[in-house]
């Protein structure tokens, strides 16, 4: 399946399940709203995006993408503010444009794999959908996994495949992998997740409690096969005031 | 007044201040602590709202005193519950404060439950106060004493009972309390009912269903233990309360913990199976299985801890914060052939030496291993031995220091003077080695490095530079100091440790900027271009200037996690929903944010009465000058009493100790002084009638006296003293507090004495600024010592009392 044709799949799938057509078109220009606030948060942060922009076909899905049938009742009318809300489990649901960085980051092409250790909300893993061949989702907890994993089927994002399942060792049948998103807490980065990546490979952990806008680390597995890490922080805050700060 | 009066005031006021105590605790458990600070000092201005209460309305309450008395104490009894597990109820989340304007007014309503019990155990007291206010001394004596009991009391139940279960005993206490004060009349039929139902109440009170107060249902569900048991399989299989934390081991087999922070991206084994063990439901640390095959702990030499053992052979190794046993296991791994394990809290070490020694392979009981339970910088002081290594773990959770919960905490452990003591316990070329979480922008390793620059300069080491190495994982950094030159041989190993674990090398002497951030990279090379600046001959300036607060930590300005910069805040607010909000230190921020709200709640309570019933109150009394002495009071003795308690932690070893210690000296010797103080002044006033010295003038000098004189000679003293035994020091401690709390006991009752004899209607008033001075000091007191230190904090404290001969004076009527 295209790109294009999985954008319009998630789209029609968001049209006929999620709510009546007024309704709809108030989510729509919600969603746009919240693109047009990832951009205008992006030129406040230009550091943490390559070149300064997010890439338009991250911004395209994140304006297609119902988010708010991935989050809980209770907090659907804050679902497309620039902040995370909890989804249960003691879980969130990341900042908008955090998902926005994280998706970029990862620098998805069409036809690429991508693992995600903790589908959470599902919502990052219906992003990664629409930019990637095909995305696979592990959830250590039952109740959130069966949750998001019938939100992503019910939305029709059918290349994404979940499992409930110790994200450690990654997923071996469906490697190697283009990209891996790890958004559970690890004190580590599991080595079998490394050796599933592939040469050239990208990696990105959010670190940071729940509800806090977290710094981001990209793992860079080069073609040599060594390993770089690069700490990402989304906010543009220098902590040298100048003068003899800067020697 | 008869004695169950007396005794029933005792009662009351040991349970109020056990109930404070208990509240800190039982908040820490279910959310954070900063929190539980905030929740509580506004709480007590229950006490406050109580003294306005009376100022209002005694002229009708206190004709039914022993009911009104004994209505107030079975209603502190029965809020002290149900205020509790109404608040844990609510959806209080205090993480999404940032973000969710709602999370406001679910703070406000905890406020306004826990006022309950303290307005109501507060004014049960105010009104004793107002109803004998000829025997305020005794009465204040026995208020005092029975306050100093309730601090060490609950601090002794802690260690019996459940921090519930201590709840149980407190909401019995004033049931008891309320009783007592009936049994003088008990001979009319009503009072007799009455107290038996009470007594009645107290048995039922210890069997409350415990789903009521269940701690375990209500702990905040982003807290480090409670998304640890939503893992599938993962239990709690043991459980350890004591006052120092509730220790909740996990068994966790379908999913295992891995918990190996800053693990280096080369390594290739996976961590052998652990437990959890979760302090107050955070700050995971974890036993880990040994069965004697060193080889499966070769994870553990791919963390920045492992540094120095490649530096060293078999060296003798002293670890500060042994917990759960890692770092002996590294050592183990390295066959030092002797380790020194210190940790503070003995119910940790019991678990790893009793319930899961075998599980830990019996560590804590090999040869080479010796256990010792203190406070790091208590032991180093004590110990005279000399080690080729000490090593200082990881200490806390990331997710603590990362929501700088730890900025109101004095260390001890990371000072100037704490950095000096490990130098001295160094074999020559020995090494000092901290590793601490990696924090972006830098904050805590910067403060590290000013902090060990600044010790080694006070050794007289004149080129600091040269006896430091930093390195850095993605997760963790470590910093060694060596006792002794770096050599190039010693410079060759350290780049093969980093290189082959993908650690990046930060500082070494004659380091070159093409060798940084290789592996882990930053925007900038942050921890490069500090330490290199913080070396060189213009540390001072790039302190000034970086945005963070990392000039060097010392004992007088213990505050290692505080990075609070005023200058900063403006621009990390701005920034607060772009990512800063990780930034701001939460704990200062909340402190001030606290003080800003006691001082306009007090300002409320104390200005209401006076705005409602002027007329009453429109006697001979000048209001300001009576308001500046009980303010002056309330702050002057927090802040003495809160300086002392941190000068005590040194000495006594343990934080708690230092508090239960300090604070029952505080108020049991201050209770001695307020009896005696009435009897002082007059025998004064008769002999130096012309001169009209009386008891508060001798206090307040005898107070600047002894508190100057503790200020010179406690800390040679402490350091000549502290290889004493924990109970002569802790008798050493009640002796040298003794004189200086017996004078502070003074002041208090002499005003009271004062305004009651020409103006009855103020002396609740005057309990009421007393209140909220003493709320407002504890806060300031923090506030200030982290600011200025404690030095300055006990000379602010000596100038208020100096003040207050003068407006009492200015009181008096012209004789």
């Amino acid at each position: 399946m295209s790109r294009q044709a999985r954008l319009a799949s998630a789209f029609f799938a968001a049209v006929l399940f999620a709510a009546p057509a007024p309704a709809q078109e108030a989510r729509t220009q919600e969603r746009a709203a919240m693109v047009a606030g990832i951009e205008a948060h992006v030129r406040l942060a230009p550091q943490a995006v390559k070149n300064g922009v997010i890439g338009p076909a991250v911004l395209q899905a994140m304006r297609t993408i119902p988010r708010h049938e991935f989050v809980p009742e209770t907090v659907r009318p804050h679902a497309y503010e620039d902040r995370p809300l909890p989804i249960g489990y003691g879980q969130t649901i990341s900042q908008p444009f955090i998902v926005a960085l994280m998706t970029d980051l990862l620098d998805v092409a069409p036809g690429d794999k991508v693992l995600e250790i903790g589908t959470g909300s599902g919502y990052q893993a219906a992003v990664l959908s629409s930019l990637a061949e095909r995305v696979y989702s592990i959830e250590i907890m039952l109740e959130l996994g069966n949750r998001a994993g019938e939100v992503l089927r019910r939305l029709g994002f059918a290349n994404v495949e979940t499992k409930i399942a110790d994200g450690y060792y990654g997923w071996p049948a469906k490697g190697p992998l283009d990209a891996i998103v790890v958004t559970a807490a690890a004190s580590h980065i599991p080595p079998p997740l490394l050796e599933q990546l592939k040469p050239g490979g990208r990696m990105v952990i959010p670190i940071g409690g729940p509800f806090s806008a977290q710094q981001l680390m990209l793992v860079e597995k080069k073609s040599s096969g060594g390993i770089t890490t690069r700490q990402l922080l989304p906010v543009q805050f220098v902590p040298f005031t100048g003068g003899t700060g800067q020697r | 007044m008869s004695r169950a009066t007396l005794a029933a005031v005792a009662i009351v006021s040991a349970a109020i201040l056990a109930y404070q105590v208990l509240l800190m605790r039982l908040f820490s458990i279910v959310s954070w602590h900063h929190f539980a600070y905030m929740i509580i000092s506004i709480a007590l201005l229950g006490f406050g709202a109580s003294g306005t209460t009376l100022a209002l309305a005694q002229r009708k309450l206190l004709p039914h005193f022993r009911a009104v008395f004994a209505a107030s104490a079975a209603l502190f009894a029965v809020m002290a519950i149900a205020s509790f597990a109404a608040a844990i109820r609510l959806p209080f989340n205090p993480l999404a404060i940032v973000w969710d304007a709602r999370q406001l007014f679910w703070l406000t309503l905890i406020y306004a439950l826990l006022v309950l019990p303290f307005f109501f155990g507060g004014g049960a007291i105010g009104l004793a106060f107002s109803r004998y206010r000829q025997e305020i001394s005794r009465l204040y004596a026995f208020d005092l004493v029975g306050a100093g009991i309730g601090a060490l009391g609950v601090v002794g139940v802690l260690f019996l009972l459940s921090p519930t279960a201590t709840l149980r005993v407190i909401s019995a206490l004033g049931l008891l309390a309320a009783a007592l004060v009936l049994l003088p009349d008990v001979v009319r039929r009503r009072f007799r009912l009455a107290a038996t139902g009470l007594c009645l109440a107290a048995v039922v009170v210890l069997w409350l269903p415990s789903s009521l107060i269940s701690l375990h249902r209500h702990v905040s569900e982003y807290k480090g233990l409670a998304m640890a048991l939503r893992v599938p399989g993962a239990h709690i299989i043991e459980e350890r309360s004591s006052p120092l934390g509730l220790i909740s081991v996990v068994e966790s087999p379908t999913i295992p913990f891995r918990h190996a922070p800053g693990l280096s991206l080369n390594n290739t084994v996976e961590p052998p199976l652990q437990l959890g063990v979760f302090t107050d439901a955070e700050a995971i640390s974890t036993i880990t299985r040994f069965e004697g095959d060193l080889k499966r702990l070769s994870y553990l030499d791919f963390t920045t801890s492992a540094l120095p053992y490649h530096l060293l052979g078999n060296p003798t190794v002293l670890i500060l914060g042994a917990s759960g046993g890692e770092q002996v296991l590294l050592a183990l791994y390295h066959g030092a052939r002797q380790i020194d394990a210190v940790e503070l809290n003995p119910q940790v070490l019991n678990l790893v030496v009793g319930k899961y020694a075998d599980f830990a392979g019996g560590i804590y009981g090999r040869p080479e291993v010796e256990l010792h339970i203190g406070e790091a910088r208590s032991f180093v002081k004590r110990t005279d031995d000399r080690y080729h290594l000490i090593q200082i773990p990881l200490l806390y959770s990331f997710g603590a220091t990362a929501a700088g919960t730890q900025s109101l905490h004095e260390n001890y452990t990371y000072t100037v003077e704490a950095i000096g003591d490990y130098l001295n316990h160094l074999q020559p070329d020995g090494l000092l080695s901290i590793t601490l979480w990696l924090k972006l922008p830098p904050r805590d390793m910067l403060k590290l490095v000013a902090t060990a620059v600044e010790a080694l300069t006070e050794h007289a080491i004149t080129d600091p530079g040269a006896r430091l190495a930093l390195i850095r994982s993605w997760k963790t950094a470590t910093l060694i100091v060596k006792n002794g030159v770096f050599t190039a041989t010693e410079i060759a190993k350290l780049k093969d440790f980093a290189t082959g674990r993908s650690f990046d090398l930060d500082y070494y002497p004659g380091i070159r900027a093409e060798e940084v951030d290789r592996y882990n990279i930053l925007e900038r090379p942050y921890f490069f271009e500090a330490a290199a600046a913080l070396v060189g001959p213009h540390a001072t300036e790039y302190i000034e200037s970086y945005k963070f607060a990392i000039a060097p930590a010392t004992d007088d300005r213990p505050y290692f996690y505080d990075f609070f910069k005023w200058h900063s805040l403006p621009e990390l607010l701005s920034l607060r929903t772009q990512g800063a909000a990780d930034m701001l230190d939460m704990g200062y921020l909340v402190l001030f944010a606290t003080l800003i709200q006691a001082a306009l709640l007090s300002l409320l309570l104390i200005l209401a009465p006076l705005a409602i019933r002027r007329r009453r109150f429109g006697g001979t009394a000048p209001k300001a000058r009576t308001s500046a002495y009980f303010v002056a009071l309330g702050l002057a003795f927090l802040f003495i009493e809160i300086a002392y308690i941190q000068r005590f932690i040194l000495f006594l070893g343990h934080p708690l100790y230092a508090v239960a210690v300090v604070l029952t000296s505080f108020l049991v010797f201050a209770g001695g002084g307020s009896g005696l103080a009435p009897r002082l002044d007059r025998a004064l006033r008769t002999r130096h009638q012309e001169r009209r010295l009386g008891a508060l003038e001798v206090a307040v000098a005898g107070i600047s006296g002894v508190a100057v004189l503790h200020f010179l000679g406690l800390p040679p003293l402490f350091a000549a003293l502290i290889a004493l035994p924990d109970s002569v020091k802790i008798i050493v401690s009640l002796a040298l507090i003794a004189p200086l709390a017996f004078l502070m006991g003074m002041p208090f009752p002499l005003g009271i004495a004062r305004i009651g004899r020409e103006s009855p209607d103020l002396v609740p008033w005057a309990w009421c600024i007393n209140g909220c001075a003493s709320v407002i000091g504890a806060i300031l007191a923090t506030l200030l010592a982290i600011q200025f230190g404690f030095a300055v904090l006990v000379m602010m404290a000596i100038t208020l009392y100096l003040t207050t001969p003068l407006t009492l004076r200015m009181n008096e009527p012209a004789q």
